[in-house]
């Protein structure tokens, strides 16, 4: 599978989940393991640029595709308008759901490049936050919308 | 708003307090954290956990032989191994006793029964089901309330002596005159409530990676703790290994919530395996071992009566608890406070009495009690305290707001001792409140609920009015196994004026590498990207007990303020000498010395800081460098506060509850990052309505589980929250260094009873007085109904 850019190739058991692909195998720990149930998105990465839940597809089923997690989520040493606006509103506090946002955010902005306060909320409806309570996560994403370039 | 306003921290940023951006977002933004499960070591093997599948059952037999010979297994670890090692039990942080692995026999479902060490983390989940463990199965105790009958199944025969299942009593406050009060109240009422056993849910669960020097013998273990420092020195006396040979570090943390701070048993069978294998050992354990073994919280029955003149001034408290403690008694507080800080149950009114007595219990159910941000259990006593002045207003046909505001503390009664004898440092409650009020539009509130009401339709307005006491503690009545509660910091400014804090506590979230330093910044005038901030491990950090209890910015935050006013004493006799001087004759104003009336005369810190390095002849007083130290032993708790107005909408086909507006007024003191309060305040929201609504964990008769994964066990997400409306007062605390209080677990303190009582004041044309957490559909529903259901046990 092609990996942020790069092909990368394994023999890997039937069974390996991609969550455990891209973090085991590939050493890419920012995407993160978190339920096991596909309710908390810790594990969200994007997969011919549609969020997945890593936790609940095997690495085999995203062979040949194209995936993209935190790491490749910046462009040309510079940080995507997403990471820069979670940094300028406080969208994260442990930092543990925050790539799993991101990635969806990024998503939401590439099809709606100005979305609503509602849109934002249910686009990540399918992860959970234990720290912001969302209220600035929400804000960071209406941030990055309104810097489509980064500051 | 102050998000978005935050200056870069490694630019000029504020010399001090103000809104700041974090210093630790950019590694996190890049996926570039280091939590425990990124921690790969070079030979590491993989831990899994056999668990029980019983409530309660005899442990016949173990036989691990068929694991044993699966290829990539390199060790099972069965109640034996242990007990060859005297380490089949431990202590708790409640000075009970806990199974690491159980020999005699299983006490909750998802108990610790064995540890297989494999290559990977799949075989080592494969190798679990080769474990062959014949149980004999027990009657087991699933309701509290049942715990104490005469034949009730006996769960702790392991504690010689133990005749059935009481943990505890204990008591505070006047029994005598309280009963006096009532005898004589114009006006009584009661409750029964529970606050329901619900889980602090960390999004990153429990793990730990342990390795061996094989030359030093030096042990070293990554692990999800709140408490390093604390950890270590309880290692050290369960694995009877000198204290300098463990090291441990917390790297980054995906939240605690108090859920990191007991030592767990597949912790002490992680550092067996590493132990016993050689090399270096991972578990991690998945989200429903979290669930299910960790620790819970809360698991209060209460009953609640209070006693108030007829035209509402409050008099007394009584109130009688059942306390659940599960399996074994884990909770972790302060040893004095059996029932945590329960006794400040008073609340935020001048009360002629008080009086409560809380039993303790021991079920067929995962140990803990104290997490989940509950302050000690101010969680559940402000719940207790709010609903009953929400049901005296009911019975008294007054304002709720009306009927706080009468009876709040005024700010003339500060520093105020309650009735059962906790000194509150300050606070300007009627003001507070009156802000919250105002940024609600209170009145409008009200009429509009009177002109949907008349529509049919279910609106609630609730209240909460809360009163915290965080910062434990004063260390000659505050200790945790024998460990008094005060924190170390240690502050070094380097010859070219940047400057390293080493500080006892860490984070998980909070943000002290930002926070931590602006105190310093504060404090020194250098800015804050010139502070590097050193926590989360024993070997590079002072002693210290550990962030959890809103007590980081209380304790450590004054010991870092602290070293910071001593480095800068020492600065002052440095620039004395450097100006030619008396010491006496110099004003501090941020970041420089300067003789008094020639202000051009002075010294920064950087130059004060190299000059200290340097071959000047320093003078008595001062040995060179610019270092210091404190240990900082807190006088009193810090009592933070906070007025909370919450408006739902119910829909009265499904029970349905949607919460409209949250309003959240937070008086912590001085705020050092307003930006990280605000954040702060805001997770804690989301976690009050969480546990009004939605939050459970439950059993069934047969002592399942029913919240053993996040299907089960619902958190809220952002289309359950809404826009939280914050608002602040200041009333600095008068003994805190900066004046500054804790807030990390405020608004998990305060929000649930505002859910509650505008859940049940939208419920009232059907005459609810009241329901159990968590307001489901069905429970609203059932409300309506007139038959409330007991949450805790669904199946009966």
């Amino acid at each position: 599978m092609t990996v942020n850019g790069t092909t990368r190739t394994r023999d890997v058991e039937p069974r390996l989940l991609l969550i455990h692909f891209i973090r085991d195998e590939l050493g890419l720990t920012g995407s993160h393991w978190g339920c096991d149930t596909s309710n908390c998105g810790a594990c969200v990465v994007l997969l011919d640029g549609t969020p997945v839940k890593s936790c609940t597809l095997l690495a085999a089923m995203a062979g040949g595709r194209t995936v993209q997690t935190v790491e490749g989520l910046g462009r040309d040493g510079r940080l995507d308008p997403v990471q820069q606006g979670f940094i300028a509103c406080h969208g994260l506090q442990c930092g543990f759901c925050t790539p799993g946002m991101m990635m969806t955010a990024r998503w939401l902005l590439d099809r709606r490049p100005d979305p609503s306060e509602e849109e934002i909320r249910e686009a990540i409806s399918g992860q959970i936050c234990r720290c912001t309570g969302y209220e600035n996560i929400v804000r960071a994403i209406r941030w990055a919308a309104g810097h489509p370039e980064g500051a | 708003m102050t998000a978005a306003g935050g200056t870069e921290p490694d630019g000029s940023g504020p010399l001090g307090f103000g809104p700041m951006r974090r210093k630790e977002d950019i590694r996190f933004v890049r996926g570039l954290g280091t939590y425990v499960d990124d921690i790969r070591r070079p030979g590491m093997l993989h831990g899994a956990v056999l668990r029980s599948p019983h409530a309660h059952a005899r442990i016949v037999s173990v036989d691990a032989s068929a694991a044993l010979a699966h290829p990539k297994v390199r060790a099972v670890i069965t109640g034996e191994t242990l007990r060859e090692r005297g380490l089949a039990w431990m202590p708790t942080l409640s000075a009970d006793v806990q199974a690491v692995l159980a020999t005699d026999k299983v006490r909750f479902q998802g108990q610790e029964v064995a540890f297989v060490v494999a290559d990977d983390r799949y075989a080592a989940r494969d190798a679990l089901e080769l474990i062959d463990v014949e149980y004999e199965p027990l009657p087991a105790v699933m309701d509290a309330r049942r715990a104490l009958d005469d034949g009730a199944p006996l769960i702790r025969d392991d504690r010689e002596g133990q005749a059935g299942n009481h943990v505890f009593d204990w008591e505070t406050g006047d029994a005598a005159r309280t009963d006096e009060v009532f005898a004589r109240a114009e006006v009584t009422v009661a409750q029964d409530m529970l606050y329901p056993r619900v889980h602090p849910a960390p999004l990153e669960t429990c793990g730990m990676v342990a390795e061996v020097d094989e030359v030093t013998g030096k042990l070293t273990i990554w692990s999800t703790t709140q408490a390093p420092h604390a950890h270590r020195t309880l290692l050290a006396m369960v694995l009877g290994m000198p204290e300098h040979k463990i090291r441990v570090v917390s790297p980054d943390i995906g939240g605690g919530f108090g859920n990191k701070v007991p030592i767990y048993p597949a912790y002490i069978a992680t550092i067996v395996a590493a132990l016993v294998t050689g090399r270096p050992v991972k578990w991690m354990e998945d989200r429903s071992e979290n669930l299910m073994s960790t620790t819970f919280a809360r698991d209060y029955h209460m009953r609640g009566e209070i006693a108030a003149t007829r035209d509402g001034r409050i008099l007394a408290l009584r109130v009688g608890v059942l306390a659940d403690h599960g399996a074994f008694n884990g909770s972790a507080q302060p040893a004095r406070y059996p029932a945590g800080f329960f006794g400040v149950f008073t609340g935020s009114y001048d009360l002629a009495a008080a009086h409560c007595r809380v039993t303790g219990v021991y079920t067929n159910k995962a140990p803990g009690g104290v997490a989940y941000a509950c302050s000690f259990r101010i969680t559940e006593a402000v719940y207790l305290v709010e609903r009953m002045v929400d049901l005296l207003a009911l019975e008294l046909d007054q304002d709720p707001a009306g009927l706080r505001m009468r009876n709040l503390l005024r700010p003339s009664q500060f520093p105020y001792r309650c009735a059962t004898g906790w000194e509150y440092d300050s606070g300007d409650y009627p003001r507070t409140l009156q802000v919250a009020l105002d940024r609600a539009g209170y009145p409008e509130l009200r009429r509009e609920q009177a002109a949907r009401r008349q529509r049919g339709e279910l609106m609630g307005i609730g209240i909460s009015f809360f009163t915290e006491a965080v910062g434990a503690g004063p260390r000659t009545h505050m200790d945790i196994l024998g460990l008094g509660m005060a924190d170390g910091a240690e502050l070094r400014v380097h010859p070219t004026g940047s400057a390293v804090l080493r500080i006892a506590v860490q984070t998980q979230g909070q943000g002290h590498e930002t926070t931590f330093a602006q105190i310093v910044a504060e404090e020194l005038g250098i800015p804050p990207g010139d502070v590097e901030v050193v926590h989360g491990d024993t070997d590079q950090t002072p002693f210290g007990l550990g962030t959890y209890g809103s007590r980081s910015t209380p304790v450590s935050g004054a010991a870092a303020a602290v070293a910071a006013r001593r480095v800068r004493d020492r600065a002052r006799i440095v620039a004395s000498a450097m100006l030619e001087v008396s010491p006496d004759d110099l004003e501090w104003e941020k970041g420089r010395w300067f003789v008094r009336g020639d202000p051009d005369q002075s010294r920064t810190i950087k130059e004060i800081a190299l000059a200290a390095h340097s071959s000047l002849d320093l003078p008595e007083g001062v040995e060179g460098h610019l270092d210091a130290s404190c240990v900082y032993n807190p006088p009193n708790l810090t009592y933070p506060c906070g007025a909370y107005i919450c408006v739902v909408d119910v829909d009265p086909g499904t029970g349905k509850v949607s919460v409209r507006r949250f309003v959240a007024v937070d008086d912590c003191g001085v705020r050092i990052n307003p930006m990280i309060v605000e954040g702060q305040v805001h997770g804690g929201l989301a976690d009050g309505v969480g546990m009004a609504l939605m939050e459970l964990i439950a059993f069934d008769a047969d002592g399942n589980c029913l919240g053993g994964s996040f299907m089960d066990y619902l958190l809220p997400t952002a289309v359950e929250c809404p826009s939280w409306e914050l608002g602040e007062t200041v009333t600095p605390s008068p003994h805190h260094p900066i004046g500054a209080k804790g807030v990390g677990e405020s608004a998990t303190v305060g929000s649930p009873p505002a859910v509650v009582n505008a859940v049940m004041d939208a419920l009232r044309p059907f005459g609810v007085r009241h329901a159990d957490m968590p307001l489901t559909p069905a429970q609203v529903w059932r409300a309506i109904q007139g038959r409330p259901l007991r949450t805790d046990l669904p199946c009966h």
